[in-house]
């Protein structure tokens, strides 16, 4: 079964205007009554959150199921439901079945109404100045990816939970057969990447480089093939121990020639792999092996170097940070720095959650990956030399950092005072990027 | 002997409910549907607009062939059971050939339940159950001028209704005070009656027709009350029996319909029941009740699909409560709970004669009982999850008398939205 786009509402961003209701009505009926709206808000019984009826598009619907006429039936290709003018008796009978309000008797019209989605421009979103509706697509973007070959093993090894996986499959699948993977040491080979016993864990030419020099041979091998007169990619999977800590010099080096590399770093905040120590993307406060917490120690006492920020100091010809609970975003970004890859050095940091390392269920992985975002503590943007840096993704109203914190065991020890640090160092981040952000387009100094 | 490790015996709701929820959780194993018709599976329901010319005969099927192929379901047609041994595990089918079964689903329906009124076997009587009475009774209006329709449940008001339309003098006769009990109170049934009588359609409540003689081509109806009615139409809507004859001799216990479990199991292992043959817990005593309604053939047909395929997602049965919809002159009424009001139960109505418009909400302990309305639009589906998870509305007591349908979304958008 395919995945399917789909109307998301956020009650905290709804301050009830009605303006989506006005949209539907006038695409629907060409009327400006509001009760005669596909979508229906109304003023909730908790908190004064807006409360919303729509139709669901259910993958199981019970209206469907409810239907003794056959007028509706769930289109496996759009997802919606599909109402048949033709068939329907009006019996209302669809209307037991849904226990979302989504489908409703419309006295004007004399019949049934329900949401269509409007062929895949919904008028109720497009009216919604608040962003409280938003029309998912992601499901496209999936649909599309999941019809590209898998350029990875069917079997794993990465721990429960853990969002790498998704990560290599999809930039496999996006970036095509025509690939080399360096994999320096850490969680990407050591799911299987590099393969086991004498076998590839890819279907593309994989290589095991030192933490030190994968950019250098990515360089080299780049180069080579380039001589060949053949269009290679040059992709590198690395954690933030090999990019930011030894693998540096040789990152950096590459970035400054510009070379055609897309570098992807998956960033879990340490050496997770080898036993969860510290790196130097390591958060302040952060339990890890070698930052331990007891009696006079308390997690880390350094902040996490800024390294997507070293890159745009490199001027790249792109600079990323994505994360996995975003994947339309991720999936915009990784698709430019594909693109740009084939003429300059092109980089891509994503931020990874690790359920074994920094303590939390396994499937809260997304869950980890949203707060972050939603707290501040990471930021989403893009940066080319062109244009400067953009927020792809700004939160204006962030949570507390504590929600984010407070999710995890690696911060369950902090005391008022470390946490008042990582706000401090949050603030200082926004100031460094919004000043980023003034300076767009400025030549490099 | 052939042999399927699923039998589903039954082809409309129930039975395609269960298909559909057994195949969610099973896509492998052999499954067979037996559908007493010779036709693709199609409701009952339908089958009024089906008389009326309203809906095509050829289009109310509710799956098609393509449907059970991509299911990897053999679908027999025009058999029925006529016989299941349940320690050989073996169905006997109206055709003489034999089906061995893992795990049966008995969802065979109900007939039309004819009174046992003399004379009534000495004349044509149309009832309405299945397709070929639906296209009998059509093929039969062009010459018909009178009709008389015992009992004004859904059936028979819809059948009045759609005679009417089509320029027939309709008596609609009711053993019972009023139109549609059960489902709806008087006050309610008598502004759908009046909309009947302002139709032209003779509405006789509380009249009792006691014998019938043939007279010409058509028949007189002898009534209690010592009056008389000619006809040359007699449609018969007093109700279904459930279809459980091949149980005869069989050790799945019955009652009026078959019993069952929470999970719709009967008492013999491997058997299964659900729809309008079924009978199940209802919500507010507990006693096992016919609940022959649509929505609960779905209802129950999906549980015992789940629970035949051992889908650890299953959630048990939550009673059945009683509702429906009633289309009426292009007017509508929704019924959702009991009717009957419990000791200390609090009854709130509110009626505009003006609009045609009554509304009634029956509460006991701040949890909904029962949400009734003529042309009066609620959410049925949100009311009845409402009542099944007995939410207190102790807190938005007043605005759910007020605005109930806003309420109860406000409700649903907090609690399972």
């Amino acid at each position: 079964m395919p995945a399917y786009n789909t109307i998301a509402f956020k009650p905290d961003r709804c301050n009830g205007c009605g303006d989506c209701m006005i949209a539907c009505a006038r695409a629907k009926t060409g009327s400006d009554d509001p009760r005669r709206s596909r979508i229906q808000i109304a003023p909730g019984v908790i908190n004064g959150e807006f409360s919303l009826a729509m139709c669901r598009q259910c993958g199981d619907p019970k209206c469907v199921a409810n239907c003794p006429a056959a007028a509706l039936t769930k289109n496996f290709t759009t997802g919606v439901i599909d109402w048949d003018c033709s068939k329907c008796v009006n019996c209302l009978l669809c209307t037991v079945g849904c226990a979302y309000g989504g489908i409703v008797f419309d006295e004007v019209a004399r019949h049934v109404i329900k949401c269509d989605q409007c062929d895949g421009d919904p008028a109720c979103v497009r009216a919604c100045s608040d962003g409280a509706l938003k029309y998912i697509t992601t499901a496209s973007i999936y649909n599309e990816v999941g019809d590209l070959e898998d350029l990875f093993v069917p079997g794993l090894a990465g721990c429960q939970g853990c969002n790498t996986e998704l990560l290599i499959r999809h930039a496999l699948r996006r970036v095509g057969p025509d690939t080399v993977v360096a994999a320096p040491p850490g969680c990407v080979p050591g799911m299987g990447t590099v393969g086991y016993n004498g076998q590839t864990g890819s279907k593309v030419p994989v290589f095991h480089p030192l933490l030190t020099n994968t950019a250098s041979m990515l360089t080299g091998i780049k180069r080579h093939y380039k001589r060949k007169g053949r269009n290679v990619t040059a992709m590198a999977l690395a954690g933030d121990g090999g990019a930011s800590d030894v693998g540096f010099q040789s990152l950096s080096g590459a970035a400054e020639r510009g070379e055609e590399i897309l570098f992807i770093v998956i960033d879990n905040e340490g050496y997770m792999n080898t036993g969860m120590q510290r790196s130097s993307c390591t958060p302040f406060g952060a339990w890890t092996s070698t930052t331990p917490v007891g009696r006079e120690s308390r997690g880390k006492t350094q902040d996490a170097k800024n390294l997507p920020l070293l890159m745009v100091a490199h001027r790249c010809a792109y600079v990323a940070t994505a994360s996995t609970a975003f994947m339309e975003d991720l999936y915009h970004k990784l698709d430019k720095a594909i693109q740009v890859s084939k003429r300059g050095f092109a980089f891509l940091h994503v931020y990874s959650p690790c359920t074994t390392g920094w303590r939390f269920p396994s499937e809260k992985n997304i869950e980890v990956a949203r707060k972050a975002v939603e707290t501040n503590f990471v930021m989403l943007w893009e940066y080319e030399p062109e244009t400067g840096l953009r927020l792809t993704h700004p939160v204006d109203d962030p949570l507390p950092v504590t929600d984010y914190l407070k999710v995890m065991g690696k911060y369950r020890h902090l005391s008022p005072e470390q946490i008042e640090h990582i706000e401090r160092h949050i603030a200082e981040n926004i100031r460094v990027i919004k000043q980023q952000m003034s300076g767009a387009g400025a030549p490099a100094g | 002997m052939h042999s399927s490790h699923y039998l589903i015996v039954g082809a409309s709701h129930a039975g395609l409910a269960a298909l559909a929820a057994i195949r969610m959780a099973d896509a492998d194993r052999e499954l067979t549907m037996v559908a007493k018709d010779d036709t693709l599976p199609y409701s009952p329901t339908v089958l009024p607009y089906v008389v009326s010319g309203y809906s095509d005969p050829g289009r109310v099927f509710l799956r098609d062939d393509q449907y059970f192929k991509r299911e990897r379901a053999s679908y027999l047609r025009g058999r029925s059971v006529t016989h299941i041994d349940t320690d050989a595990h073996v169905a006997q089918l109206s055709d003489g050939t034999e089906i061995g079964y893992k795990k049966l689903l008995l969802a065979t329906g109900a007939r039309p339940a004819v009174p046992a009124i003399p004379g009534l076997g000495s004349v044509t009587v149309h009832v309405l159950r299945t397709l070929d009475d639906a296209l009998r009774l059509r093929a039969s209006l062009p010459s018909v001028q009178r009709a008389v329709v015992l009992g004004a449940g859904l059936v028979g008001i819809h059948a009045a209704e759609n005679l009417r339309k089509g320029g027939v003098n309709v008596t609609l006769i009711e053993i019972e005070p009023q139109v549609l009990p059960g489902y709806f109170d008087a006050e309610a049934a008598a502004i759908i009656a009046q909309a009947f009588v302002d139709a032209g359609v003779d509405v006789r409540l509380g009249a009792e027709a006691v014998g019938v003689t043939p007279e010409g081509g058509g028949f007189t109806v002898q009534l209690a009350d010592g009056k008389s009615l000619a006809g040359d139409l007699l449609v018969v809507g007093t109700g279904v029996t459930p279809i459980m004859d091949y149980l005869r001799d069989s050790p799945v216990a019955t009652d009026r319909g078959i019993l069952v479990d929470d999970t719709m199991r009967t008492n013999v292992s491997d058997v299964w029941a659900a729809g309008d043959v079924a009978q199940a817990r209802g919500f507010y005593s507990c006693e096992p009740i016919l609940n022959g309604i649509l929505p609960y053939a779905v209802e129950q047909g999906r549980i015992a699909g789940m629970a035949m395929a051992e889908d650890p997602a299953l959630e048990t049965y939550r009673g059945g409560v009683p509702l429906n919809t009633c289309s009426f002159w292009g007017q509508h009424a929704i019924s959702v709970g009991t009717n009957a009001a419990p000791e200390g139960a609090e009854v709130v109505t509110r009626t505009d004669p003006a609009r045609g418009q009554y509304l009634k909400i029956i509460l006991r302990d701040h949890r909904l009982q029962g949400i009734f309305g003529v042309n009066e639009l609620f959410d049925a589906g949100v009311m009845w999850e409402l009542i099944l998870r007995r939410i207190d509305l102790g807190p938005v007591r007043e605005s759910f008398l007020e605005r109930p349908n806003v309420t109860a979304r406000a409700l649903m958008s907090s609690t399972w939205r």
